[in-house]
């Protein structure tokens, strides 16, 4: 049976738009974390991310078959048009927060990814096996941070708690379903976004326990990303910096 | 033989490709690296299958360009590039040549223990790691506590 080839985009924009925004997110970074290891850590972890971007776009720009490229759907589409989680828009805040957000991202991005492996889709397996190996090592290390810094001073507790309570109602999202998810599970493409839950709940908890901070209660969970229906303001102010120059200097190139 | 040879065999190749130095480590050659995963003869192409490092190398396509500019200086007039995800690159691919230049370099080469064996200037034990992340995607900081030196690990993927 045919894939739906506007659900297979659809599902590739949502992973290549989460790689994209968090990458530029992590880049902003450069130049200003607050030591030098950290802020080459953040640099090399931003270039992970829109690496993975450009397979991952690359490859929905030949789904797409408009003749498009990933530097076209990076640079030229707008806010609507994006399929990223509301979580990876958010703003930096402190290097605390930027790491809170990592983390949170990395579980799930770690644990997709090696599901991810097993692809009906070559390509989207091929992928997948590449990233996973850098997502690991991600998860490896953002995880070290939460753990450092929650389970650190009282100053660095206290903004570890409050980036996690600020941060923990936009992870919900990930755990959506929808009708192009729906599609992605019943051919093997992709896992049905729910069935991760469980072990994202259990290497979170771990963390989150070794960093002695405590989730917050509540259930609301912020959405509106990977659908399309509505971002947060923050994502236009981002974009009107990542997609300036090719705004401003059409098809301009190296 | 004859003295006009069009199409040169593939031990030949492989030997101008293990000229061809890594841009950002030039110590070691594209070869030793293992990330020319393979090279054959299509008719009277040359395909080279290349494999990244890490998905955002930006070496990547200087690599491309290094490899293209060494085989055409070697008279091969039809080249094609290809790129290849699957299976994915790793360390273990890095031959012991290259270990032993990466090492010889001050760089610690990879090992399956997740961190560096010795210092590569003292070849002390006493280690500890200074950041995850290095200078190029694929290195980490350490230091070695006995000569205080400051060195790369090359990561282990
Ligand atoms: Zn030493």
């Amino acid at each position: 049976m045919a894939v739906d080839q506007g659900k297979l985009l659809e599902f590739l924009l949502r992973m290549g738009d989460n790689t994209l925004v968090l990458g530029h997110r992590v880049s902003e970074w450069c130049g200003h974390a607050p030591v030098l290891e950290e802020d080459i850590a953040l640099a090399n972890t931003a270039l992970d991310l829109i690496g993975q971007t450009q397979f991952w776009l690359g490859y929905a720009a030949e789904v797409q078959g408009e003749g498009r490229t990933a530097d076209d759907l990076a640079f030229l589409r707008d806010a609507w048009d994006f399929r990223n989680v509301l979580l990876v828009e958010l703003p930096n805040g402190d290097f605390g927060q930027t790491l809170m957000r990592q983390f949170l991202f990395d579980a799930w991005s770690s644990i997709i990814l090696d599901r991810l492996t097993a692809s009906s889709d070559p390509r989207v397996a091929e992928i997948a096996g590449k990233a996973a190996k850098e997502a690991a090592y991600h998860v490896e290390r953002s995880s070290d941070t939460v753990i450092g810094l929650g389970d650190g001073t009282e100053e660095s507790h206290k903004r570890m708690q409050a980036a996690l309570d600020y941060l923990y109602p936009y992870v919900g999202e990930l755990f959506e379903s929808d009708a192009v998810d729906a599609a992605m599970t019943e051919e093997g493409i992709a896992p049905d976004p729910a069935s991760l839950r469980a072990d994202y709940n259990a290497l979170v908890g771990k963390v989150l326990a070794e960093a002695t901070l405590r989730l917050p209660e509540g259930a609301y969970s912020h959405n509106g990303g990977r659908t399309g229906r509505m971002h947060t303001e923050h994502l236009g102010h981002m974009l009107t910096q990542m997609q300036w120059l090719q705004r401003a200097y059409p098809g301009a190139a190296w | 033989m004859t003295a006009v040879t069009t199409k040169p065999g593939l031990d030949q190749i492989w030997q101008w490709l293990d000229a061809v130095p890594d841009p950002e480590i030039p110590v070691i050659s594209l070869v030793d690296l293992g990330i020319i995963r393979d090279v054959v003869w299509q008719e009277d192409t040359l395909v080279v299958t290349v494999t990244p490092t890490y998905s955002g190398c930006p070496a990547t396509s200087i690599i491309n360009l290094d490899i293209d500019t060494a085989l055409r200086g070697h008279g091969i007039a039809k080249l094609s590039l290809k790129t290849q995800l699957a299976p994915a690159w790793t360390t273990d691919w890095i031959s012991d040549k290259g270990r032993a230049a990466l090492e010889n370099y001050g760089i610690a080469p990879p090992q399956p223990a997740g961190g560096p064996d010795r210092c590569p200037h003292c070849q002390g034990r006493n280690l500890e790691k200074l950041s995850q992340f290095g200078s190029t995607p694929c290195k980490a900081q350490w230091r070695c506590r006995d000569c205080l030196e400051p060195f790369d690990y090359f990561k282990c993927i």
